[in-house]
């Protein structure tokens, strides 16, 4: 069954292109310790906000840090951050669109519920939600998460409303299966496309919103180095060392774009009427 | 139409309620006390006492919760602890600017977003088509905090065409106004930009391949004639309806936006508010802007049902 399915994905340039940049990506955050020249902490002030060059790849910012090492280093934070987010996410999206869509009477007061939490600006709830509890990555992980839950919800339900009325459901509940097991056995299941899809935009939406936390000052706390705080640290040296503020910006960018490339190639074979 | 509107009003209100519940509950999320985050670790227990008292943690929740829902319905969102004024007047001073900000936000992003978008369906599979497309997708993997910076620097201190930060009312000066908005609200609409014109592009393709398409070809109009007054009213209700999902991202990007660029809007008063625990702030922020949303998507509910009939009468 998943055969045809790979090869599509194979066949498919976005997809293609958009994995290979997410493996690159996340090959140099699993490889850091190899990888990075200098350790991202150490800073030296003979160094400071020394120009890219042979010695350092990305420059170094005011404190002599090495900018390339710390950008390598800030990928493992966003990508733990985001992989988790996605964990999060796809975890309650699913429980709580399933049970919507699934059992009629709860429909109404949790998609409700999704609503409210949807009228919120969905950065702003996050950082809102980061800066209440207290900056630390597992907070930023669960304010992206309380951020995007909601519309992965929305979704799910979506698709369990349409696959619950399927012949295949109605034989299932003759057959005398009970609601869980047609609803995880069954209805689930067949109504993953939309929800894998979501999934990889949700990976790239953490991304970019863990960077927006770290910029405002609510995401995890330095010296760690994150996407976001190093643009925040290099902002004030824009005029004499704008490599500060840019490497980074562009490291997102390519994340970012693999995975909207790979979330695009994903929709394409899994789940063509969807639009975008 | 009455009856939808109204019925879409009714709608609304169990919302309401859970949105002003979820607004004003953000303070139960503090791990301990809410007047001990306020203040620092020197504060007298007088100090704390007066401001648990000012915050309405000297009673019990449910008081709290009622206080609360009197008070909004009055429209008072409370008073401030650190500016010592009502959070209500502080928003609607800065309302100004946040309104310039994304309405010409939403100017750029539909002008820019539908062209693009309408050019890449025209041409559909053509160079064009695919630059614009790569495009519209890199705009939505910039972040918008980074564009900003980006700007500010090349076109405020590189070239100097732009303040780099500070607003001008438009009341002051029209070309005081215009270019202490543009770049921000460029940088606002650049992500809003990619989003429209990759929804146009999907909404003109699925039109285009209709068969009173083909008639209108067939019976030899031009293809712009064709494309904009057969295709395009045919594609509006999907373009409407990402105007009614963007409200919710221009809304959250000003915020990102006012911060980068200095602006003195509603989102800057609100980041403003969470770095310095002022939790009336917060509270009344979350609810307005969480106001202005719902207001905007019934407005696009409405529009809905006047561009399709078949919306009011389902």
């Amino acid at each position: 069954m998943l055969r045809p399915f790979l090869r599509r994905l194979r066949q498919n340039r976005s997809f293609v292109v958009g994995a290979t940049l997410v493996l690159a990506v996340a090959l140099a955050a699993i490889l850091a310790p190899l990888l990075a020249p200098y350790d991202p902490l150490r800073s030296n002030f003979h160094d400071r906000l020394a120009p890219p060059g042979a010695a350092h790849w990305f420059g170094t910012d005011h404190f002599g840090r090495d900018l390339l090492s710390r950008v390598i280093y800030g990928g493992r934070v966003s990508l733990e951050i985001g992989l988790l987010v996605v964990m999060a996410t796809g975890l309650i999206g699913t429980a709580i669109g399933a049970l919507a869509g699934y059992f009629r009477r709860l429909d109404n007061p949790l998609m409700r519920l999704m609503d409210a939490l949807m009228a919120f600006p969905a950065i702003l709830l996050a950082i809102v939600v980061s800066a209440v509890l207290g900056a630390s990555v597992a907070n930023v992980v669960i304010a992206l998460s309380v951020a995007t839950a909601p519309h992965t919800a929305r979704i799910v339900r979506g698709s369990v409303l349409v696959v619950r009325e399927m012949e295949y459901v109605e034989a299932g509940r003759a057959l005398g299966a009970s609601d869980l097991r047609l609803l995880f056995g069954h209805v689930l299941i067949n109504a993953l496309a939309p929800l894998i899809v979501r999934l990889s935009y949700v990976f790239a939406i953490a991304i970019l919103a863990e960077a927006v936390l770290s910029y405002i000052g609510v995401g995890p706390p330095p010296p760690t180095p994150t996407f976001g705080n190093i643009i925040a640290g290099g902002r004030d040296f824009m005029t004499t060392a704008p490599w500060v503020m840019i490497f980074p910006g562009l490291a997102i960018v390519l994340v970012v774009l693999g995975l909207n490339l790979l979330g695009d190639g994903l929709r394409d074979v899994l789940d063509p009427r969807m639009k975008l | 139409m009455r009856r939808f509107i109204l019925r879409r009003l009714l709608s609304a209100v169990p919302v309401l309620a859970l949105v002003s519940l979820i607004a004003f509950g953000v303070i139960w999320l503090v791990p301990g006390d809410p007047a001990a985050v306020f203040l620092d670790a020197s504060a007298t227990p007088e100090q704390l006492a007066r401001i648990r008292h000012q915050l309405g943690l000297d009673q019990p929740f449910y008081l709290q919760m009622l206080a609360w829902y009197g008070r909004i319905l009055h429209g008072d969102l409370g008073q401030s602890i650190l500016l010592n004024r009502g959070v209500g007047p502080a928003i609607l001073e800065r309302l100004p600017v946040t309104l310039s900000l994304t309405g010409l936000a939403l100017v750029f992003a539909v002008l820019l977003g539908v062209l693009a978008g309408l050019l890449a369906a025209m041409r559909h599979r053509s160079w064009a088509d695919q630059s614009l497309m790569v495009l519209a997708l890199l705009g939505l993997s910039v972040p918008d905090f980074w564009l900003g910076l980006v700007l500010i620097f090349v076109f405020a201190v590189g070239l100097g065409w732009f303040p780099a930060s500070g607003y001008v009312p438009l009341s002051e000066s029209l070309s005081g106004w215009w270019h202490s908005i543009a770049l921000p609200a460029f940088t606002l609409a650049a992500v809003q930009v990619g989003f429209i014109a990759r929804m146009t592009r999907s909404a003109m393709l699925e039109v285009l391949h209709q068969d009173f398409i083909r008639t209108a070809d067939a019976k030899g109009l031009p293809w712009s004639v064709v494309v904009t007054r057969h295709g395009l009213p045919n594609a509006l209700v999907p373009i409407l309806t990402v105007i009614g999902i963007i409200a919710g991202g221009l809304l959250g990007g000003a915020v990102v936006v006012e911060q980068v660029f200095s602006l003195p809007g509603v989102g800057r008063l609100v980041i403003g508010a969470i770095l310095s625990r002022d939790f009336p702030v917060i509270q009344g922020g979350l609810l307005f802007l969480a106001l202005i949303y719902l207001l905007v998507n019934l407005a696009v509910d409405i529009l809905y049902a006047v561009v399709d009939p078949r919306v009011r009468l389902e």
